[in-house]
């Protein structure tokens, strides 16, 4: 079994890297695009019976800080 | 007096910090991320800069979860005296021993070149070598010194004196200019700029040689 965690900056703090990448899409001519922000995507790759609550754990620990960053677990 | 300096594979100001504390005159021992005890009699352990684990993850995510960063942490529980400096302040907030995080530079760029640090508080064994509003050249070097936290605790920080040094030019978008923050019972401090880099007549500046010296001062005489 396999989950994806995804994370990213929370509301509200700066994401300088987001918006190099809104620049950059501007200069190429995309005018449309009035945000960016940028995140991380780990996939884990789980032994059977491993729970979201362990991933949600392991989160919590090491993967995320969540002084800074939330983070969305999809187990699949 | 006694000085640990922990080394994480990838650090690289590990011997700069040792070097800084046996000139200001303490007994010095490297100790390596994967143990689990401090030499005895420790007086204070040095978290160095450099790019631990290679910044993978998170600047300072990894090293914070070695088996030295528990004793780090233990340590400082005890009442007991910590260092970090650079990257050794990014391991200190990813383990909870100070609050906030080290964002990306605002602009993005790697910054390396000597700044103005202003001293906000001589209330610490780190900083009464100097005057509070003192303004001091101490070198920067990173990439990831944008200091973040909610505004309580910005607000806490700054009313209760704890934070240590601000930056005169801000480089790297920190809020409220921070460069460097003390624990609640001001035995742990965590700095961007590096005073190590500034402890010798060789290295073209000399105003860090305060902080070390005020630190043996008093780790000396305790």
């Amino acid at each position: 079994m396999k989950a994806t965690v995804h994370v990213m900056l929370k509301t509200g703090v700066l994401d300088p890297q987001g918006e190099a990448v809104r620049h950059a899409l501007g200069a190429l001519g995309f005018d449309g695009v009035q945000g960016v922000r940028q995140g991380k995507v780990i996939e884990l790759d789980l032994a059977d019976g491993t729970s979201e609550a362990d991933v949600t754990a392991m989160c919590e620990k090491l993967l995320a800080n969540t002084v800074i960053e939330s983070y969305r677990v999809d187990m699949t | 007096m006694k000085a640990a300096v922990v080394v994480f594979p990838g650090s690289n100001c590990d011997r700069d910090l040792a070097v800084a504390f046996r000139a200001a005159g303490a007994d010095v021992e490297m100790v390596w991320h994967k143990d689990t005890d401090l030499p005895s009699g420790v007086d204070i352990i040095g978290v160095p800069g450099g790019f631990s684990f290679g910044d993978y993850l998170r600047c300072g995510a990894i090293a914070a979860n070695s088996p030295i960063c528990r004793t780090v942490k233990a340590h400082a529980d005890r009442g007991g005296y910590v260092l970090g400096i650079c990257n050794g302040f990014q391991v200190l907030t990813e383990t909870g021993m100070l609050p906030g995080a080290l964002l990306r530079n605002a602009d993005l760029k790697y910054i390396c070149k000597t700044i103005g640090l202003k001293v906000e508080t001589s209330q610490s064994i780190y900083t009464e070598g100097y005057n509070a509003g003192d303004v001091v050249d101490i070198p920067i070097a990173h990439h990831d010194g944008n200091y973040f936290a909610d505004d309580a605790t910005i607000e806490r920080l700054k009313g209760e004196d704890r934070i240590a040094f601000t930056y005169t030019n801000n480089p790297n978008g920190s809020l409220g200019d921070i460069a460097g923050i003390l624990s609640d019972n001001r035995r742990v401090l965590g700095m961007m700029p590096h005073p190590e880099r500034a402890a010798d007549s060789g290295h073209g500046g000399t105003d860090g040689q305060a902080l070390f010296r005020a630190v043996a001062s008093q780790l000396t005489t305790a």
